[in-house]
């Protein structure tokens, strides 16, 4: 079934060290989206008719536009017409922070719009001060809504980033393609066998965060 | 006794629509004022135009002798002194009931955790929710949600109290606890300014009403010559409306 092919040389290792890249990538990409899409998020529900539009084209490019289609654009795409020439990785992280900024910040959005103009006034009824009333009252409210959903965020980014073998990174269902071609003469299952260990792997990363997400949303929304 | 709050002709338009036309309201130390009037006459506007969380165009609010400045840099420090009860009770959802009951005096009063704890404490077993101090609001009844609110304004002693309709949104079962409590305030020399439409409550709990109607104050008086012998047509109207016959 193509399982035993694990066993043989470094096989298992390079499969997580594939892994590794498309976590590293992922997580990355997630850090610089976290910082970015709040800043960005705060912004959008701005008075201002022109910063609001241009965030809302942002995030609307971003959603109909295949991952894939940006991972291009940034890799080869920039390479001959801006002259500028980063690596495949660089370019991973680039289009996944920028796709994932444009998601974070319409969460921070819906979490600040969601919260009632009378609990800022309670709260400087109270006599707290404006630094007080986001640190105390607004923003814990707003982690507790956006905590659980940028959590999705996440593992829908690690799951994405098996399309960047498509630009010549080696993570871990590139790895597990090499093994499969490797061995196609010796081992003519491989294809299951291997696929299959990738997609316990995915699994593996993904299951606990997902399964945190939903205990964080049970804890504090119930 | 003293004059506790001084209102001065204040006024408030939003957009072409007068709400406040140049009122004036004195408030004595120990007072409890009840404002009624029709829905939309400017009541809730009146209240938030004392603490600032509205601004007047026009006119002026002194508390204890002093001007209170929207653009103060330090308006929370003016705000402390006015506790402000919602309608919509306005616990904070992420806080247990203690722990919105000593956030304010130990963020702004920088009170002593424990202390305000037992302070918090003390007054919760006062209204009768000592069992329910370690709940979330979303826990707890309407009714037992404004009781806490309350709770959360006197645990800054407040000089005046606001009260802003705080018993519109709750079931009518559920009215009685809460106005008890503000009934114990006023026997215990509590100076408030309080906005309802339980005309009975304003008759039993108030030293003085105050009729608004169209931004402007048409009648005030004490309770007793209010509701029985209303001086102007426009209080009459508005009495006769909550009764049936």
């Amino acid at each position: 079934m193509g399982f035993e092919l694990l066993l043989k040389g470094n096989n298992l290792g390079r499969l997580f060290g594939g892994l590794a890249v498309a976590l590293k990538i992922s997580l990355l990409s997630v850090c610089i989206s976290l910082i970015l899409g709040t800043v960005l998020g705060s912004l959008m529900n701005d008075r201002h008719p022109l910063i609001k539009g241009v965030l809302r084209g942002y995030l609307e490019i971003v959603r109909l536009m295949p991952q894939l289609v940006l991972l291009f654009l940034a890799y080869f795409g920039t390479t001959r017409v801006l002259g500028i020439n980063i690596s495949a990785e660089t370019a991973s992280v680039f289009v996944f922070s920028f796709w994932g900024t444009a998601e974070m910040s319409d969460l921070v959005r819906g979490a600040l719009s969601g919260i009632p103009a009378a609990q800022y006034e309670s709260s400087m009824a109270l006599g707290l001060n404006d630094v007080q009333t986001l640190v105390f009252v607004i923003l814990p409210q707003i982690i507790r809504r956006m905590l659980p959903l940028s959590i999705n965020l996440i593992t829908r980014m690690i799951k994405t980033t098996s399309l960047i073998m498509m630009i010549g990174i080696v993570e871990v269902l590139k790895v597990g393609q090499q093994i499969i071609e490797a061995n196609r003469k010796i081992d003519p299952n491989a294809a299951f066998g291997i696929y299959f260990t990738v997609f316990v792997l995915y699994f593996a990363v993904c299951w606990p965060i997902s399964k945190l997400s939903k205990y964080l949303e049970k804890k504090w929304e119930a | 006794m003293d004059e506790i709050l001084n209102i001065r002709g204040i006024s408030k338009k939003y957009e072409d629509l007068v709400v406040l036309d140049h009122l004036d309201l004195r408030v004595r130390s120990g007072e409890v004022v009840v404002i009624v009037g029709p829905s939309g006459c400017g009541k809730s506007t009146f209240l938030r135009c004392i603490n600032a969380l509205e601004k007047v165009d026009d006119g002026e609010v002194i508390l204890d002798g002093k001007v209170i400045d929207p653009q103060d840099k330090h308006l929370s420090k003016v705000r402390e002194k006015i506790g402000m009860v919602f309608q919509s009770y306005e616990l904070f959802p992420h806080k247990t009931v203690l722990q919105n009951l000593v956030l304010a005096p130990v963020r702004v009063k920088k009170m002593n955790r424990k202390e305000a704890e037992k302070e918090a404490l003390r007054l919760l077993e006062r209204v009768g929710l000592l069992s329910k101090k370690n709940n979330y609001p979303r826990q707890l009844s309407g009714g037992q949600k404004q009781r806490v609110a309350i709770v959360r304004a006197l645990m800054m002693n407040p000089e005046i109290l606001l009260l802003d309709e705080i018993t519109a949104a709750l079931d009518p079962e559920m009215v009685r606890e809460v106005l008890e409590v503000v009934l114990d305030l006023a026997k215990e020399g509590r100076t408030m300014i309080i906005v309802t439409h339980e005309l009975p409550f304003a008759k039993a709990v108030a030293d003085r009403v105050v009729f608004i109607d169209g931004g402007r104050i048409i009648e005030e008086g004490e309770p007793k010559d209010f509701f029985e012998h209303p001086k102007t047509e426009r209080l009459r109207k508005f009495l006769h409306s909550f009764t049936y016959e």
